[in-house]
């Protein structure tokens, strides 16, 4: 059964179409790469899924809801929890205070989440903005654990990463979907990485699914077409 | 042990130590200008929790201080005539009945106020406030029932069981240990889920939003909570001039509690308290200098705001996180 399913998604941003007509079907348990190009669609279709943009046609279910007119923290008490292009931890509060400020009851807590990132238990009283760019990351894929979610959405999250660092979030990625069977959208712009935790894959192509499949699927010539530059 | 969390100690410490010397000094009007601050404070730790954990911008928190001043001054003033509210509810002159009515009042007003004003933002927000507390002054200014425009005088100071309210060092004194305990529960408000959600929210609320917070609720419940305290500071307020007027819901009086916290520190816990002392303090120097006080007032508001933004606190202990 779908946990998430877009079904002929359309969304503007004012008078432009963002999107025409996207679809994806994600189901318990499983990691569904998100790809495109920049500017196709991707991070749109994120925030059509978390409600942080409005779909204008079409429908977005999750777990048998209706997001249509859900607001986005309902959306998110409902189970989606993202990690946002960008990082984009609350600076101001220290390490604890950002996991604190986005907790929820339910299997992760800070026990569980300095377990999976040992940095953030070492530097839990240090505050955000004074963390590296990989601490942050790691600290907004922690702050989203903490809402315990059902499905975790990840933009782009190791873009702009130093290579020890990416390799470290892709460690965290994978034992999240092995060891705790969390379901997982995922956009990166590595192919390689993403082989290594997806079982699905989408590519949109100007507001458009193009091409849905089992990531092993996933031939030369379609990424040629749709993800080359 | 950080430097701010020394200030938090000490600024209220200089203010205990202000009145308790002035007692022993027999200087009377002095303790009167400690309780006042302490007063002044005490709305400014409640303005606080809006604007500096919620960054609230708010110009009518004089509505919450005239509304706690008037549900003092109306039950005061029943029990004095020795005439029931609408015939029916007694009037009261004790303290704590007063004080939980104060909450309530100011708790409801703000509740009302921010469940309106909350839909908007940035500059509307701030017109919206300021709107709903000149609505409410112009309404008290029109209430002949209770003094209307030049408001009424209550004979007596209210009691307080076991104590002796009409000596200044003791009012003073309770008017303190209420100042304290706010402080210690807004700190632990700041510390709490609901605050750093709060803060969360005021940094950026669609990224708070997206983690399912919900920046509207918890917005209205910080301003009622704000709105509440500085209700309470409002009723000690026209306890200690045993008189309430309309002046007590004017936009001066919201600005008034916004400068001391600017120039106390916004956001910082001993901030109101700083700045009220300063506020006084200049009030107090100027006062006799000069007609014109206000314009020096002006002068160092303008300092502070360019050159030392994290207010008196900030200067001292740095431009640290306010948590501590």
């Amino acid at each position: 059964m779908s946990l998430l399913k877009l079904s002929h998604v359309s969304a503007f941003y004012g008078a432009s179409q963002a999107l025409f007509d996207v679809h994806l079907d994600l189901a318990e348990g499983e990691v569904l790469a998100l790809m495109g190009r920049n500017g196709m669609g991707k991070s749109t279709t994120v925030k059509v899924i978390c409600r942080m943009l409005k779909n204008r046609g079409g429908s977005v279910m999750f777990d048998g809801l209706d997001l249509g007119s859900v607001p986005a923290h309902k959306a998110a008490r409902a189970g989606i929890g993202l990690v946002p292009e960008g990082r984009r931890c609350f600076a101001p509060l220290t390490v604890q205070e950002n996991l604190i400020a986005a907790a929820r009851k339910g299997h992760w807590d800070m026990a569980r989440v300095s377990e999976l990132f040992p940095r953030l238990g070492e530097r839990q009283d240090q505050v955000a903005s004074s963390l590296s760019g990989g601490e942050q990351q790691m600290l907004a894929i922690g702050r989203a654990l903490m809402t315990n979610p059902r499905l975790l959405i990840l933009d782009e999250a190791t873009e702009g990463l130093a290579p020890v660092i990416r390799q470290e979030i892709w460690a965290a990625i994978r034992q999240l979907k092995v060891e705790a069977g969390l379901s997982i959208l995922v956009i990166d712009k590595s192919l390689k990485e993403l082989g290594g935790v997806a079982d699905k894959g989408v590519i949109i192509e100007k507001g458009v699914t193009v091409w849905t499949g089992a990531f092993s699927d996933l031939t030369r010539d379609v990424t040629d077409r749709h993800l080359g530059v | 042990m950080r430097r701010e969390t020394i200030l938090n100690l000490a600024i209220p410490g200089i203010l205990l130590a202000t009145a308790l010397i002035a007692y022993a000094m027999d200087e009377p009007y002095i303790i009167t200008l400690a309780t006042k601050a302490a007063i002044l404070a005490l709305a400014g730790v409640g303005l606080n929790i809006a604007l500096g954990l919620g960054g609230l911008v708010s110009l009518g928190h004089a509505a919450f201080f005239g509304v706690g001043g008037y549900a003092m001054g109306i039950l005061a003033f029943h029990a004095q005539n020795y005439m029931p509210i609408w015939g029916v509810i007694e009037g009261t002159k004790s303290m704590p009945i007063i004080w939980l009515v104060a909450l309530i009042a100011s708790a409801l007003t703000a509740l009302v106020i921010g469940a309106m004003s909350l839909r908007t933002t940035g500059v509307y927000f701030i017109m919206i406030t300021l709107a709903f507390g000149q609505m409410l002054f112009y309404f008290a200014i029109s209430w002949p029932t209770y003094g209307g425009e030049d408001g009424m005088s209550i004979y007596l100071r209210n009691g307080f069981p076991g104590v002796n309210t009409l000596v200044p060092l003791n009012f003073f004194l309770i008017c303190f240990v209420i100042l304290a305990v706010v402080m210690v529960l807004t700190d632990r408000l700041g510390k709490s889920a609901f605050g750093l959600a709060l803060q969360a929210t005021r940094q950026n609320a669609a990224r708070a939003e997206a983690v399912g917070l919900a920046p509207y609720r918890l917005r209205l419940v910080a301003f009622t909570i704000s709105g509440a305290v500085t209700g309470l500071a409002g009723a000690l307020f026209a306890d200690l001039n045993r008189f309430v007027s309309p002046s007590m819901l004017s936009w001066h009086m919201s600005g008034e509690i916004m400068i001391l916290i600017i120039l106390g520190g916004i956001a910082r816990l001993s901030g109101p308290v700083a700045g009220a002392m300063l506020f006084i303090a200049l009030e107090y120097v100027l006062e006799d200098l000069s007609h014109y006080w206000h314009v020096y007032l002006g002068a160092i508001l303008l300092g502070v705001v360019l050159f030392a933004r994290g207010g008196v606190i900030g200067l001292i202990a740095g431009r640290e996180v306010a948590h501590d």
